[in-house]
């Protein structure tokens, strides 16, 4: 019973802080930039006043168009509420393969691919080939990256690898430094951050994800973009339970459940501030040297493994 | 408390390697500089903890010599010189990051298996730390291979020395300090050297690019 | 005692010259410099003989009968090349290819230059040695680029890069040397002591050993010049000033052989197979046969006999490769009379591209009618070179090829291919460089050629009679090389 109302609960708390994060990160941006900001609450706001609007279809629109939004909303959820962030024991920790991870978000990238050609406007093509061609480079480089904390664990379950860094005896893994690196990087790129795409513009040369969601609007578009809130939280969570998983509440312990939520907020606080200064400090770079930047993480990660394996622990 | 220094000398030497990486891949001769230093401060940091964990008290030494000669004096007259040469922002343009990356990971390969019957009798703290010094030596060698201009092709042979340096610590706890002295000479006397010869090769050919040195071969 | 002063004298010779080697007794003091080390290096040698091994200054230096006679060789080799250095960098002074700053260089790291070869001879740490033989590429990387010509820097700049990245190897090799010394030795000091590595070497972990080896062999052999590592080597020779052509080729090369038969003895000991010396063999055999074909394509003089260099370097390590006493008596041997010679020929050489202005083969000729004794001396140089009878070098060539007739009779047909086409492609062209017609004018320096007769006379008298101390010497080193 217990179990299930935890999980209830962390479930509610992805959904609600997953706007804020965005926010926070945008906030940080603005202020290294030397701007006042929108304020953290932007994304909440906004979400607001567009689920007050009314939607606007395109006519030869395919039922495929108007489920999409619900679609991706439904994976990331799902993703974000299964990542251990801030207990391990929760009845849906089962099922929380990291391998079974990468399918929800593949699942995801297919509808979104799919609904953005589904009007047929060039910018959806062209976006959702951008981004097939990005995720299909970013997959491998964040199985590798999962595999490498899964050699340390003997366990694809993320649930068992928190346990086991986390609650275990403390051991450095230098393996894991190449992993985090790496796991940056697939990051930077799956949420269409700096490097690779710029969420703040519409410009047709460069722009991934907002090519692709150019034709949503009203309550669509704020799904869409509450999903991709979401899904930069499923990421940083994800990167807290594999490289910082420290606070993570234990199995049956309930007091360390405000220590949890603090310890979770904390390294939201940080995360957002750094992912945010590494959007300062790096260019975007053109579409074409992409590849080579997922390269590099995919080599990372295999470079973790190898390491993983020379140390032979 | 020995277990937990040979994780940090693990994770230091980690961090080299993938210091190594990133000068692999790194195009701006400016930030190879900074990556240079970066990876002699880990290397003085590893071989700090290495003289702690060891009570090799000559270690202490060798982590100073390393400290002042490649995190300050070093990376200090590559900047002086990039001024001086007014080549601050060059960047390296023709070479395939993701084919090189390919061939340094097959080379770490190499290396982990080249030294896996040695890392077998190391001791506790230096195990597998060969392997890394070893890869990051070919890694170098790989970086001055692929680079066409002069400044890399040097940090390439500067990081090259960091490798060898490395596993003279991590492996055996530092040669005795006579030879390493003689090193640290000698790695400073080749920089000077080097950057007489920079001075040289952009008054003869008005460049640092050593595309203009291919004359002298058998044809 | 007489160690010390045979590096003193260097080292004050060099810092003398750094502040007065522009001077116009800078070439005279060079040599009286020369001559000291010399001297020092005699009553070495005579103390060595006398007495056997030694060591000084805290085990630091030892001498036994084999480096005792690359010390005397690499003393006097250096001092006649002083002696031709002299007249040949006035003249190209007078020529004005060399400024007064340009001159006090050369002059000072000429002197540093024979220090570090001699400190990598005598020291018996192995971790000095490599530091000598890196302070050794040092001291000529900027007197390959001394005329700061387009070709001379690229030439330079390789020579730098190439051996900078192969000794760099050969620190490797002697980091997992001492690795492995320092499990039986204890750690500290004496753990890269040659002497005590001696003493240990069938303790010594035999995979550790054999990848050090490999690392010592790819790292030393740059130095050496071994195919396919040569690349900087005939670039070096060709576009440094003469005198250091001679002494690259005539003195470093043999250093840094000395380097990896050291390490072979070691390796051997641990090993207790015939590793070391099989990969000897086949780099040695690589660079004989490499050397002799690129040899006829060669058009620049001093290029050509850098290839020479190659292949006789090549030939010396198989020498060692195979092993045994004969074949390690004929290395030695073979060592000697290659220095004497090869630095003979360069002398010749540089003053007869001085005669012509060009490095060119075809732009040389007629040498005999201009200059009677520098035609002589090439023709001489180049016939005792090739391995003709009575000269010295025939000896130590049929010495290494019978022997490797009888224990790798395989690996004759390549020998004997290899020194057919060197003797071909050298022959011809040295043939129209002395002979044939010119119309060059003298030089404005009368040419010092005491040097290249004293070097082939005593090449002449190594063919026909080794004395016996001599070879007793020999004999000695080959037991202590095995």
């Amino acid at each position: 019973m217990n179990g299930i109302l935890l999980q209830l609960f962390q479930d509610t708390l992805v959904v609600l802080i997953a706007p804020l994060l965005l926010g926070w990160v945008n906030q940080c941006r603005a202020w290294l930039q030397n701007r006042s900001g929108p304020g953290v609450l932007r994304p909440y706001l906004n979400m607001v006043k567009l689920f007050h609007k009314d939607a606007v279809l395109a006519h030869n629109a395919s039922p495929m168009f108007r489920f999409h939004p619900y679609i991706l909303f439904a994976c990331m959820w799902l993703a974000a509420s299964l990542v251990p962030v801030i207990a391990t024991d929760l009845p849906l920790s089962p099922a929380v393969d990291v391998i079974a991870l990468v399918g929800i978000f593949a699942l995801a990238r297919v509808f979104v691919s799919l609904a953005a050609m589904d009007i047929g406007t060039s910018f959806g093509t062209l976006g959702a080939r951008r981004e097939m061609l990005v995720g299909f480079l970013a997959e491998p480089a964040l199985l590798m990256v999962f595999f490498t904390a899964a050699a340390i664990s003997h366990s694809t379950s993320l649930t068992t690898i928190v346990e086991t860094l986390a609650h275990k005896q403390f051991i450095i893994h230098p393996s894991l430094a190449f992993a985090a690196v790496a796991f940056i990087m697939v990051l930077l790129a799956e949420n269409a951050r700096i490097p690779v795409d710029n969420p703040s513009t519409h410009l047709e040369l460069t722009m991934i994800h907002e090519a692709m969601i150019l034709e949503y609007s009203a309550r669509h578009l704020a799904l869409i973009e509450w999903a991709s809130a979401l899904k930069l939280l499923a990421f940083t969570t994800i990167g807290f339970a594999l490289f910082m998983p420290w606070g993570i509440a234990e199995a049956g312990n309930w007091g360390a459940l405000p220590l949890a939520l603090a310890a979770l907020f904390i390294k939201l606080t940080v995360a957002g501030a750094g992912l945010a200064l590494l959007e300062t400090i790096s260019a975007k770079m053109r579409i074409f040297r992409v590849p080579e930047f997922m390269g590099t993480a995919f080599l990372l990660a295999v470079l973790g493994l190898l390491v993983h394996f020379l140390h032979g622990n | 408390m020995e277990n937990f220094s040979g994780q940090l000398i693990n994770l230091f030497a980690a961090l080299l390697l993938l210091i190594s990486f990133g000068m692999l891949s790194q195009r701006r001769v400016l930030s190879l500089i900074n990556l240079f230093a970066l990876q002699g401060l880990m290397l003085t940091i590893s071989t700090v903890i290495v003289a702690y964990s060891s009570h090799q008290h000559h270690l202490y030494y060798s982590a100073a010599l390393t400290l002042v000669l490649k995190v300050i004096i070093l990376p200090w007259i590559l900047h002086r010189l990039m001024r001086k040469l007014n080549v601050k922002w060059d960047i390296e343009t023709l070479f395939n990051i993701p084919t090189t990356m390919l061939v340094g990971i097959a080379l770490v390969v190499f290396a982990f298996n080249l030294a896996a019957p040695i890392s077998m009798m190391g001791g506790a703290i230096t195990k597998s730390t060969l392997g890394i010094a070893m890869a990051s030596v070919l890694l170098s060698f790989l970086m001055m291979i692929t680079r066409s201009k002069a400044v890399p092709q040097v940090i390439g042979f500067l990081a090259m020395e960091n490798g060898l340096f490395f596993a003279a610590t991590s492996a055996t706890y530092g040669m005795p300090m006579v030879v390493e002295l003689g090193i640290a000479l000698d790695v400073l006397v080749g920089m000077f050297i080097l950057g007489i010869f920079f001075f040289q090769i952009r008054e003869t050919f008005d460049s640092l690019d050593l595309k203009h040195m291919e004359k002298l071969k058998e044809d | 005692m007489e160690i010390l002063w045979i590096l003193v004298i260097p080292l004050i010779g060099g810092l003398l010259l750094a502040l007065f080697g522009g001077q116009r007794f800078a070439p005279e003091l060079n040599s009286i410099m020369s001559f000291g080390t010399f001297v020092a290096s005699a009553f070495l040698t005579v103390r060595v003989i006398t007495d056997g091994p030694m060591t000084a200054l805290n085990e630091q230096f030892f001498v036994d009968s084999f480096n005792v006679f690359l010390v005397a060789l690499t003393a006097f080799v250096a001092f006649t090349t002083s002696l031709f250095s002299r007249p040949y960098m006035r003249i190209e002074q007078v020529h004005g290819k060399l400024t007064i700053n340009m001159l006090r260089l050369y002059h000072s790291m000429y002197q540093l230059f024979t220090f570090t070869m001699l400190l990598a001879l005598l020291t018996n740490n192995l971790g000095i040695m490599w530091v000598a033989m890196e302070a050794a590429t040092l001291t000529t990387v900027l007197l390959v680029s001394l005329y700061r010509t387009p070709a001379s820097l690229e030439a330079a700049w390789k020579y730098f890069i190439l051996c900078g990245v192969g000794i760099a190897q050969a620190l490797f090799g002697t980091i997992l040397l001492y690795f492995a010394a320092e499990k039986v030795l204890g750690a500290g000091g004496t753990a890269l002591l040659w002497t005590h590595l001696d003493a240990v070497k069938t303790q010594l972990e035999p995979t550790v050993l054999s990848l050090a080896f490999v690392f010592l062999l790819v790292g030393y052999g740059t130095k050496v010049g071994l195919a396919p590592l040569h690349n900087w080597l005939p670039d070096a020779h060709a576009e440094g000033p003469t005198p250091v052509s001679a002494v690259l080729s005539g003195l470093l090369l043999n250093v840094a052989l000395y380097a990896v038969v050291r390490s072979k003895v070691l390796v051997d000991g641990a090993l207790g197979s015939h590793l070391a010396g099989n990969l000897m063999m086949g780099f040695g055999l690589l660079s004989v046969v490499m050397a002799a074909f690129f040899l006829s394509r060669q058009k620049d003089v001093k290029r050509m006999f850098a290839y020479s260099s190659i292949e006789h370097m090549g030939l010396m390590t198989f020498a060692f490769g195979m092993g045994g006493p004969v074949a390690t008596f004929a290395g030695m041997l073979h060592m000697t009379v290659h220095s004497l010679t090869k630095s003979a020929i360069f002398f010749a050489v540089g003053h007869a591209t001085q005669k012509s202005g060009t490095q060119l083969m075809e732009n040389i000729r007629g040498l005999i009618t201009t200059n009677p004794t520098i035609g002589w001396g090439l023709a001489i140089g180049s016939l005792a070179i090739l391995g003709m009878p009575p000269f010295g070098v025939f000896a130590s060539e049929f010495l290494i090829i019978t022997t490797a007739m009888h224990a790798y009779p395989w690996t004759t047909p390549f020998l004997l291919a290899a020194l057919g086409v060197a003797f071909a492609a050298i022959f011809s062209r040295v043939q129209s460089m002395v002979f044939g017609e010119t119309t060059d004018e003298r030089l404005p320096h009368p040419p010092a050629l005491v040097p290249v007769f004293v070097h082939l006379g005593l090449v002449l008298l190594l063919g026909l009679y080794i004395p016996p101390y001599l070879a007793d010497w020999y004999r000695q080193a080959a037991a202590l090389i095995g």
